[in-house]
């Protein structure tokens, strides 16, 4: 067997890839969170954005590939896992009392699946415009998140999903320097300041969108695409 | 005191079990859990009942073999224990208490209370020693390590292998067992020349066993009963990388005849 199929099939080379996709994800977060927030600044700052992403179609489909990748390899690598955890242990406690486990880390699991059925849901809505999206028009992101999150369900969906980041990335964030070796020792292995001030953000930063978007902050501006002439 | 036990009764390892209730009257405060679990099974004795199973041996929270989950925390609620080591001073009269083995596909269930840890010695054997020529015994100061890492290598060196970590473990996995182990070893000078080789053999012998992999929930270092901290996962996790990326077997024709 070679060393990196040797790798993968053990527990610790399964979470040492969890580990670094993770971090990709959590780059590409903090990215496009800092990107969403132009919405504040209006269509025409937004229209630019969309712009600069499209400087090179060849780099940013390489980029696009890479997440992709990145995304499948955390969540199989997860799938594999869970199955591992749950055939260690057939019987179950009748009892069980937990002493320092957290919400974030007892739900990130199933806070996984919802973020993949967010970002599949995600692409379709806001990428291609195909599902929820009135009036989609391509490269006129400002109005294209306007009038997709006006729907309140939709917007909800949204909050939901960026709550789950949240808590992902508040055990995730945390654990990633534990999981590759490159944590400090220290007597509170459990304290987590960084992990905490990294999720109130990205929860704070993306839900301003949709909660913006139902309070109005966004008022009607015409398509930048259009005034172009595209 | 007077104390409701509910035990997980079990024949055998083939057989089903479940939780019995054993009323209890005349529990001393001064009692250790396990002179309580004796005075139990006098009465069922008595009565001409099957006593329970459990193991202990030291009594004295070093060797690692009265191993019970109590009330859902391995050990039971004092930190820092072994069940020995836990006084009927942590409960109140009145008390409802659960009992249950280690429960954990790597840890076979032997009878009632006792599961097989034999797991644990697999892994060991693996990797978990170092090769030492033997002669004349060599003096105790002729190689000088540090301080800090006497101090940590000793704290990994506490661990009992008593699968409190692994019962405690959402996952059932053993990484504070294996972690420890890695780095008590590891961390020493007469660790190094089997450091690589350690961390693949053992790490791939803790996956052989069937025990689940870390999500870093903590629960491991709260029932530790010497109160190992997760930072050993951590230079386990270290160790396995590197060592995977630089260990190379050694060629099969060295040191024939």
């Amino acid at each position: 067997m070679s060393y990196l199929a040797r790798f993968w099939d053990s527990t610790i080379g399964k979470k040492f890839v969890m580990a670094i996709t993770g971090i990709v994800g959590v780059l590409f977060v903090l990215g496009h969170m800092s990107g969403n927030l132009l919405m504040f600044k209006g269509a025409e700052a937004m229209h630019e954005y969309a712009l600069l992403l499209r400087t090179s179609m060849p780099l940013l489909w390489a980029a696009r590939g890479g997440l992709i990748v990145a995304v499948l390899l955390h969540a199989l690598a997860a799938y594999q896992l869970t199955q591992r955890s749950n055939a260690a242990r057939p019987q179950q406690y009748a009892k069980t009392a937990p002493q320092v486990t957290t919400f974030a880390a007892k739900t990130i699991r199933w806070g996984g699946v919802l973020l993949l059925a967010f970002i599949v849901f995600h692409i379709l809505h806001m990428t291609l415009g195909q599902v929820a999206a009135p009036g989609f028009v391509h490269l006129d992101p400002y109005n294209n998140v306007r009038q997709g999150l006006a729907n309140p369900l939709v917007a909800g969906f949204y909050v939901l999903a960026i709550g789950a980041l949240g808590l992902h990335l508040y055990h995730g964030t945390w654990a990633v320097f534990r999981t590759l070796g490159i944590a400090r020792p220290t007597p509170t292995p459990l304290k987590r300041r960084l992990s905490v001030v990294l999720a109130a953000a990205v929860v704070l930063g993306f839900a301003a969108i949709p909660i913006g978007a139902l309070a109005g902050a966004f008022p009607d501006a015409p398509s930048p695409v259009m005034a172009e002439g595209h | 005191m007077r104390l409701t036990l509910h035990v997980w009764r079990q024949s055998g390892p083939n057989t089903a079990g479940k939780l019995e209730t054993y009323p209890m009257d005349g529990v001393e405060a001064d009692m250790s859990f396990l002179e309580m679990f004796d005075m139990l099974n006098d009465k069922l004795t008595l009565e001409g009942k099957e006593p329970i199973a459990f193991a202990h041996d030291c009594r004295e929270g070093i060797c690692g073999s009265c191993n019970m989950m109590i009330s859902g925390q391995a050990h039971g609620p004092w930190k820092g224990a072994t069940t020995c080591q836990l006084h009927m001073r942590a409960f109140k009269d009145g008390d409802e208490i659960w009992v249950e083995p280690w429960r954990a596909k790597a840890f076979p269930m032997v009878k009632d209370l006792v599961v097989d840890r034999s797991a644990f010695d697999r892994i060991i054997q693996a990797g978990g020693y170092v090769s030492v020529n033997t002669g004349g015994a060599r003096d105790a100061n002729e190689i000088l390590i540090g301080k800090e890492v006497v101090d940590e290598s000793m704290d990994a060196a506490a661990c009992i292998g008593c699968g409190a970590c692994v019962a405690a473990c959402p996952n059932a996995s053993a990484s504070l067992f294996t972690g420890a182990k890695i780095t008590h070893l590891g961390l020493l000078p007469q660790g190094q020349p089997e450091r690589d080789r350690r961390a693949l053999a053992m790490v791939e012998q803790m996956d052989i066993e069937g025990f689940g992999h870390c999500t870093l929930t903590g629960e491991c270092q709260e029932a530790c009963p010497k109160e190992i901290s997760i930072d050993v996962i951590k230079r386990m996790n270290r160790d396995y990388a590197v060592a995977a990326v630089r260990y190379v077997e050694p060629k099969e024709t060295a040191g024939a005849g």
